[in-house]
């Protein structure tokens, strides 16, 4: 009897509550769906500069795939490689043969090689046997022994990061208002923008130390590649973590408790990962891809990963500071207009 | 007599649900002014109203001579919620320290305050303490303290009384008649029709509507009835026609 009655409460329960009903049918699909969409989508096409004296098997190869662009110097090629244009260049100079890989994307590497194996397969054996005797591989960046960690790695410590300072950031928040403290604070002379920027403040200190902590972890413990700047991944990694930390505590006045707030993470929280770069988002359908500028982790992702592989500096990352530190204020903007639905002063 | 508080012709809706309609009071300098009614009767959407947290859907309030919500006015206001707004992670003292510093106190001045108002609540013997190890009365005084830390000019309570023990309730009753000799103006909510009988004023709210309002003797007199509840009783027409 008793039990019955606990159930039937319970049913009334999530009756009322339409979100979480909501959330138990409709965010399974839409993750299953994503998941879907990313894997489901094409192979990847690297792209391979072609350098060579031979112009037979110049013209064979053009001919053979679009993935091939041919280059009259090897300077140029070699210029559009380091600018990630390019995957590849394969340079045929008899005797040698040599392959020089972007390196960074273990997906974009291995697509490459088996790109320019397959089409020298296809050749006649009189031109191929010269060609294909022993290609040498060069590596701009990483190397053949760079492990997968390697590669998603540095989007991990981004995914971590943001995850965990949204869910806490946006719990605390939402518990100031479930507990009434809120509301007392609302009662004091403090201004809407003060309690955004005090939250900011006191969450930053934490969040600083937690970057450094992760990143020091997964550099020295892990031993992860490490071609950058230590200090510029925490600055990356802080902001990633403040952006987070802005958003959680927005997204939390529109969650009544905290099982509403942990519903954000398959909205909010889920997609990104698909964006962050550890999938290759050129790969995915078009419509989806220009879904991966409006989610902060892609240019945290992306950032940290130029660093950590490519070695970038300042300069080359301080463009995905900007963006991060835009959505932290556009975030903190509309915090503090979304708390004037509790005071309007 | 100077008006302190002053509500014209207000209503507050959420939506199509009135909460209060067409109110008017006024609180006096150094009055206690008591709002009596039943929970739902809306006393704590208009103390919030008066506070500046919420604002009316038509009709004024002024407080101190400037229209509320006005954040300057809302440093001479203290505030203490119904549900008791602290920090159950803080010791009492962390509580206290971070509302002072709100209020902009600190230093020497912001210690002695401290040490008024925990006095005064009695709790300076667990100020040490993490306030969710606190009982249910311990954070009704502690939170009574946090609103009484910038000396305001006028005191809202919103049922401040729930869970004390009557030893404690006459205490702090005491105390409330000082501060009010002092000059501090005192709004306060109940729903206890014993506890209506130690304000000057009174104000019996009902369904939203202002029903009645004087001194609890006028009150009594008007209605010749013995106590408050009669009285409000017979306002809220469950009187027998005789």
């Amino acid at each position: 009897m008793r039990i019955k009655a606990l159930v039937i409460r319970i049913i009334r329960q999530f009756v009322r509550d339409k979100r979480t009903l909501a959330m138990m049918f409709i965010a399974p699909l839409l993750i299953l769906t994503l998941v879907n969409l990313v894997f489901s989508s094409n192979d990847y096409e690297p792209k391979i500069g072609v350098v060579s004296d031979q112009q037979m098997v110049v013209d064979k190869l053009k001919l053979s795939d679009k993935a091939f662009i041919v280059y009259q110097k090897r300077s140029e090629a070699h210029q559009d490689l380091s600018e990630e244009k390019l995957d590849a260049v394969l340079e045929v100079e008899l005797p040698s043969t040599t392959i020089t890989l972007e390196g960074s994307n273990p997906t974009a590497n291995k697509a490459s090689i088996m790109m320019i194996e397959k089409t020298l397969k296809t050749m006649p054996d009189q031109d191929t046997e010269k060609i294909k005797l022993n290609p040498e591989i060069h590596y701009l960046h990483g190397s053949a022994d760079m492990e997968t960690f390697d590669y998603i790695g540095p989007f991990l410590i981004g995914f971590f990061i943001f995850f965990f300072v949204f869910l806490i950031s946006g719990v605390s928040f939402l518990r100031e208002r479930t507990t009434g403290t809120l509301e007392r604070l609302l009662a004091t002379p403090m201004r809407r923008w003060e309690m955004v920027v005090g939250y900011v403040l006191g969450f930053g200190i934490f969040t600083i130390l937690q970057s450094a902590i992760i990143v020091s972890f997964a550099i020295y413990v892990l031993d992860i590649m490490m071609a950058g700047s230590l200090w510029l991944v925490i600055l990356i990694t802080l902001m990633l973590a403040i952006t987070a930390l802005t958003l959680g505590t927005l997204l939390s006045a529109f969650a009544t408790n905290e099982l509403q707030m942990i519903q954000f993470i398959p909205l909010v929280v889920v997609p990104q990962v698909f964006f962050s770069g550890l999938f290759t988002i050129e790969t995915m359908a078009d419509w989806l891809q220009p879904l991966s500028y409006i989610m902060p982790l892609t240019y945290g992702g992306e950032a940290i990963r130029d660093i950590m592989i490519q070695g970038d500096g300042w300069g080359d990352i301080y463009g995905n500071v900007l963006v991060l530190l835009g959505f932290s204020l556009l975030f903190m903007i509309l915090n503090v207009l979304a708390l004037k639905k509790h005071r309007r002063l | 007599m100077q008006t302190v508080i002053q509500v014209k012709n207000v209503s507050k809706n959420y939506r199509s649900h009135h909460v209060l309609q067409n109110i008017d009071l006024t609180v006096n300098k150094n009055e206690i002014y008591g709002l009596l009614g039943p929970s739902g009767a809306g006393k704590t959407t208009l103390v919030k109203m008066i506070a500046g947290i919420e604002t009316p859907t038509t009709g004024s309030i002024s407080v101190l001579d400037s229209d509320m919500p006005k954040l300057n006015t809302m440093t001479q206001i203290g505030f203490m919620a119904q549900s008791d707004a602290l920090y159950g992670e803080l010791s009492g003292k962390e509580n206290l320290e971070f509302f002072s510093s709100i209020y902009g106190l600190k230093g020497q001045k912001q210690k002695e305050r401290i040490d008024q108002a925990s006095d005064l609540v009695n709790l300076t013997n667990f100020l040490q303490k993490p306030v969710n190890q606190y009982s249910g009365g311990m954070k009704r005084r502690l939170s009574l303290a946090a609103a009484l830390l910038h000396d305001p000019k006028i005191l809202i309570l919103d049922e401040p009384t729930v869970g004390i023990d009557p030893v404690l309730r006459q205490s702090i009753w005491d105390e409330l008649y000082k501060l009010s000799k002092s000059g501090t103006t005192i709004l306060v909510t109940t729903h206890v029709m014993d506890e209506a009988e130690k304000c000057n004023q009174l104000g019996m709210l009902r369904d939203g509507k202002l029903i009645a309002s004087g001194s609890p003797r006028e009150l009594k007199d008007n209605t010749s009835s013995t106590s408050i509840e009669e009285a409000f009783l017979y306002y809220g027409g469950v009187h027998h026609a005789n």
